[in-house]
């Protein structure tokens, strides 16, 4: 990979970690609602993922996905605008931390029914494959989601039908507070897509360009063949599964052991340690996404709150 | 005009769209080389091959869930659901995903989608396959549900519904099949969200839709043997509701019985009651009594099947009971 799509990979990394620390102040103040689940620790699955994708390949995903929406090109002011449930966020406000998207970004959503949108991503490659063109759907879950039934009629269809689906299954470890172990019958999941057929790999979630070339494999696989793939990404969230759980289901020193494994230093080392980039650049990063932020917050506030009327908007596209 | 029956209507609608439309196809349990259970796609199978017609896993979220996505990327896909009862599968999609994603996206994903579900007791088939929940469904602001019940009703309406851009429910009667109608030579539609006047009268006003307008148009038939006039208004759409037939009938006849085949209790009859009080509570001359499913899971006996089931005389003996 060239070295600027490296620095710029690292960007993105920083940026999510970021966003989603001011996030969690913002939080805390009250002046975001509902259920908000960072991403902080899976940065590298996404990041790495979405650079591996052509532009015109669609991206789904679960209610985590403030970092998949960054990663697909969302700025960081629509991100910031809609978690605030103002009018100037890419759901108008209507969807909050679980529901962004942006068509034109081929961002899919944000869909907060575990495992609902999985019958949905194969239902894209259903109306490419009808179109008759070779997009791929990239459909992003948790461990927990396939426990499910709908994965298991998603997979199933995908692979009867031949299509062009990329089943990214990021675990980890836990399904909110539950283990793999304590939940799913295998804790390799992706033995499950063994029981459809579908070849599948596995990879080290921290590490952005172990990612970024399984990722590559997998798509070149899921295009030429026109058929789908499972990837199982191994992860771990370095923070509780949504604002407010008391993690009382592991140990401070498992979370500690794991953020050892920080995929930003572990980027960071490895771009120092190649030349890739010097510690100079990586600190105007740093500098560059705080002010990225404060514009975005800045942003999100002065935005206007959705006007009375947008209530009875959209309800029907007729 | 010509006298067709509601099946070769429902299968004209599909025809004829998918000749018009090449975004349009069909997606369901046994509907391509079974030629659907109820025949409706007999021969479309070997007209359109299978790209557009295809036959499924028996999953319904895979179905429906993948008939949403279809959609949300732009083709038109009509989705089976073999009966209705399967469509508690897929609950999910059908309440909780279809109504929601063009509003909770503010507006940024269309559902130009079609759920053809196959509806009603009658048949013997038990309790798990004999439902008439189309009020459940009809609960859900963002899913319109139609649900026609005369063949030009019914090709009219589900040719606006494979236009349209949202996602409808489209409920035929599993009974209703061989019912023949009048339809109408060439091109048509008819809007999705207007009721109608199927028969004038002066008396009464029965408000019902599907299979309660059968029933209704006998039981009409039959107290005009009387000489008892009634005006029979038909949804045709449950949501979203027309109501101005309804309360410009009422205002005539003041008085009202409604009519539908699904349980009372919660049902559809206790929304229209509620709206002819709120609306034209000065017109009302007589409470106005509903007809409805009794409240049981069906049996599959045939006289206890009919016996929970509203019929005619039902219907007769309400409409003689608010003109007391």
């Amino acid at each position: 990979m060239k070295k600027e799509q490296q620095i710029d990979l690292y960007y993105q990394m920083v940026l999510i970690r970021r966003l989603e620390e001011r996030g969690a102040e913002l939080y805390q103040q009250g002046k975001i609602g509902g259920f908000m689940h960072l991403y902080i620790g899976q940065e590298a699955v996404s990041t790495g993922l979405i650079a591996a994708r052509e532009p015109r390949d669609r991206v789904i995903t679960a209610y985590r996905d403030h970092g998949v929406a960054l990663n697909c090109g969302i700025s960081a002011n629509e991100v910031m605008a809609e978690l605030l449930g103002k009018a100037t966020g890419m759901s108008k406000g209507k969807g909050g931390s679980m529901h962004m998207a942006d068509t034109s970004k081929n961002m899919w959503g944000g869909h907060a029914i575990v495992g609902g949108h999985l019958p949905i991503a194969s239902g894209f490659a259903i109306g490419d494959q009808y179109a008759g063109n070779d997009n791929i759907t990239i459909c992003m879950f948790g461990d927990g989601a396939t426990n499910i039934g709908y994965f298991h009629e998603a997979l199933n269809i995908a692979k009867t039908w031949g299509l062009r689906v990329l089943w990214v299954c990021e675990n980890n470890q836990y399904g909110m507070g539950t283990a793999v172990d304590r939940a799913s019958a295998v804790t390799d999941i992706r033995q499950k897509a063994e029981g459809y057929g579908m070849k599948n790999g596995q990879v080290d979630g921290m590490d952005v360009l172990k990612v970024y070339d399984a990722a590559k494999d997998a798509l070149d696989y899921v295009r030429k063949n026109s058929q789908p793939y499972l990837l199982e990404i191994d992860t771990y969230r370095f923070r509780g599964h949504s604002m407010g759980d008391p993690e009382r289901y592991r140990k401070a020193e498992e979370v500690k052991k794991w953020q050892e494994n920080d995929p930003i230093g572990i980027f960071n080392k490895q771009l120092l340690e190649k030349k890739v980039a010097t510690a100079k650049v990586l600190d105007e990063i740093e500098a560059r996404v705080e002010e990225e932020i404060a514009k975005a917050v800045e942003f999100a506030e002065a935005s206007p709150e959705p006007a009375a009327e947008e209530l009875y908007s959209d309800i029907y596209a007729d | 005009m010509a006298k067709i029956t509601m099946r070769e209507a429902i299968s004209q609608a599909l025809m004829e769209e998918m000749d018009r439309d090449p975004s349009v196809f069909i997606m369901g349990e046994e509907v391509g080389v079974w030629g659907g259970t109820y025949a409706v796609t007999k021969g479309f199978y070997d007209k359109y091959g299978a790209m557009r017609v295809k036959d499924t896993p028996i999953a319904e979220n895979a179905i429906i869930g993948g008939a949403i996505g279809a959609a949300m990327v732009g083709q038109r896909p009509v989705a089976e659901l073999m009966t209705i009862n399967f469509g508690f599968s897929a609950m999910d999609y059908i309440v909780n995903q279809a109504p929601k994603l063009h509003y909770m996206f503010g507006g940024q994903f269309t559902l130009p989608l079609v759920i053809r579900a196959v509806g009603g007791g009658g048949r013997q088939l038990g309790a798990t396959h004999s439902q008439t929940p189309d009020a459940i469904f009809a609960h859900f602001p963002g899913l319109k549900v139609v649900s026609p019940g005369t063949p030009e009703d019914a090709k009219g309406l589900l040719k606006s519904a494979i236009r349209s851009n949202d996602p409808i429910l489209f409920i035929e009667h599993a009974t209703m099949y061989q019912v023949r109608g009048e339809v109408p030579e060439g091109e048509y539609t008819i809007p999705i969200g207007k009721s109608k006047v199927q028969r004038e009268g002066k008396d009464v006003t029965i408000v019902t839709y599907c299979k309660g307008l059968e029933l209704s148009m006998k039981a009409a038939e039959e107290l005009s043997k009387e000489g008892i006039e009634v005006e029979v208004v038909d949804l045709r759409t449950l949501r979203p509701l027309d109501m101005e037939p309804v309360i410009e009938s009422f205002k005539k006849t003041n008085r009202a019985v409604v009519v539908e085949e699904g349980w009372k209790s919660y049902g559809v009859g206790s929304e229209i009651v509620s709206r002819i009080y709120e609306e034209a509570f000065d017109y009302v001359d007589a409470p106005i009594i509903r007809v409805a499913q009794k409240e049981v899971p069906l049996p599959y006996n045939r006289t206890l099947e009919q016996a929970a089931l509203p019929q005619v005389h039902d219907i007769t003996a309400a409409v003689k009971e608010v003109l007391k």
